[in-house]
């Protein structure tokens, strides 16, 4: 079963010829990478520092960010741990749009300009491009993001059609990167809102066949601060590096909400 | 022996703004949210006509003066349409500028300012309306002097 994931990336802005095989044959160009740095033992104030740096056509920002770490400043601070677009480690915003730096490719981006690389918004900053993502996961767990079965342990695996694991395929798919909450203007003004990731995550087990607390997630998610703070302003699903239809999902937990009710 | 307790993992490791109050449940958001849809769908048939009525048939927008509205105020059809386009437009838009005060607003206490000013001035408007709509007396008897126009009955 494949499902498309489609990326809107801009057309590339630096052409890789055809047949380039080997490291030393890969073009290079130049680039001014400014990354928002924050200190709170330094100063209150955060303040942006720039590099010039010679990089690769198969590089990624998140090379540049190790290129800079590793040969300018070693405290330009980041998390990162698989590099693949896999584990959710590295959303930030780049350029203005929130991005894995794991899955940008430096050419794809404006070269002529300084590429802007700041800490995703909405959630507290702790040094540089890393932020407390505990409110994040808080409103994760309170969706109860597990499966939960009443009646008898079956003694076989839980059976489930094809049709009725499609039916929540697209939100399986979420690496719980903060992308979306991050990107979404009713959470940025008091964090109060569960944001896309907490719903999408909920839909994954409010549309599971073997799932028996549906209803319970649906009641949690009919709170002042859920689902119908949702603006449909479809930021999340432009963030989502995962392409989940983060705003599809969301209605259809309200349409879920609502022929639950009536 | 005292009983363990085992805290549920990470717990009280939230940065404070982002704790949610909870028992805010009900269903007030959700009938909100239904209302602006079913509202705003009534509120595209009644304001079109409204629309078309005043400023194109008939004499077109030449048409309009205070002879006209008082015509239509004698009809309790357009009593009738003219409230419930007053209140639904009201409700809704109230509604949609409490969303926002609540989208934009970053302390409770601004929150607070900001619908106490948006409801007074939802119930002023309401009720001045509705009591024009069903007060409003096109040949008044002022002092004993009949103002009378042409399209007044008869003394
Ligand atoms: C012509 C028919 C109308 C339709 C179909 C309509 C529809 C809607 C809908 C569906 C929403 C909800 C948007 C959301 O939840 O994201 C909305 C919001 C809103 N409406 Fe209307 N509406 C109409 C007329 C009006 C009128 C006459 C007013 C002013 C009195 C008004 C003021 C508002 C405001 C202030 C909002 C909040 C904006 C927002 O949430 O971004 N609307 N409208
Ligand atoms: S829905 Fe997409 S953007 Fe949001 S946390 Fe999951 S993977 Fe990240
Ligand atoms: S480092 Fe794992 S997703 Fe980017």
């Amino acid at each position: 079963m494949s499902t498309e994931t489609i990326e809107k990336e801009p057309a590339s802005k630096v052409e890789l010829a055809p047949g380039v095989g080997g490291g030393g044959e890969i073009p290079t160009f130049d680039i001014t990478l400014k990354v928002r740095r924050y200190n709170p033992e330094v100063s209150d104030e955060a303040h942006w520092d720039e590099w010039q740096l010679t990089m690769y056509g198969t590089d990624r920002v998140l090379d540049a960010l190790h290129k800079v770490k590793w040969e300018h400043d070693g405290s330009v601070s980041f998390r990162r741990s698989c590099a693949h677009g896999v584990c959710g480690s590295d959303a930030m915003r780049i350029n203005g749009r929130n991005r894995l730096a794991c899955k940008t490719l430096l050419k794809d981006l404006d070269t002529s300009k300084p590429i802007l690389v700041e800490p995703i918004k909405g959630l507290p900053v702790e040094k540089d491009l890393i932020v407390d993502m505990e409110p994040f996961f808080q409103s994760y767990r309170e969706i109860m993001p597990f499966l939960v079965s009443k009646g008898h342990e079956p003694s076989k695996e839980r059976l489930q059609s094809a049709e009725e694991r499609e039916r929540y395929d697209d939100t399986t798919k979420c690496i719980l990167c903060a992308a979306c909450t991050s990107s979404c203007p009713v959470f940025w003004t008091d964090g109060q809102y569960f944001g896309p990731a907490a719903i999408v995550n909920a839909h994954r087990f409010i549309f599971d066949s073997r799932d028996d607390a549906g209803d319970m997630r649906l009641e949690i998610l009919n709170d002042k601060e859920g689902v119908w703070r949702c603006r449909t302003t479809f930021n999340c699903s432009e963030a989502c590096p995962r392409g989940i239809q983060v705003t599809k999902a969301i209605s259809e937990v309200k349409q879920a909400i609502l022929t639950r009710k009536i | 022996m005292a009983t363990p307790t085992i805290e549920t993992p990470r717990s009280g490791r939230v940065s404070p703004g982002y704790s949610r109050t909870p028992g805010s449940r009900g269903n007030f958001e959700m009938i909100a949210w239904l209302f602006m849809r079913i509202s705003g769908a009534i509120l595209v048939v009644l304001i079109f006509v409204h629309l078309y009525v005043n400023l194109v048939a008939g004499d077109g927008i030449t048409g309009i003066d205070f002879g006209f509205v008082a015509g239509k105020w004698a009809s309790p059809f357009w009593q009738i349409w003219d409230l419930t386009m007053l209140w639904l437009a009201m409700l809704h838009g109230t509604n949609g500028i409490r969303v926002i005060i609540n989208d934009y607003a970053e302390k409770n206490s601004t929150r607070m300012w900001l619908k106490g000013v948006l409801y007074t001035s939802t119930v002023v408007i309401v009720v001045l309306g509705t009591l024009v709509i069903f007060t409003f007396d096109p040949c008044p008897v002022i002092d004993g002097v009949a103002h009378v126009a042409d399209y007044c009955p008869a003394p």
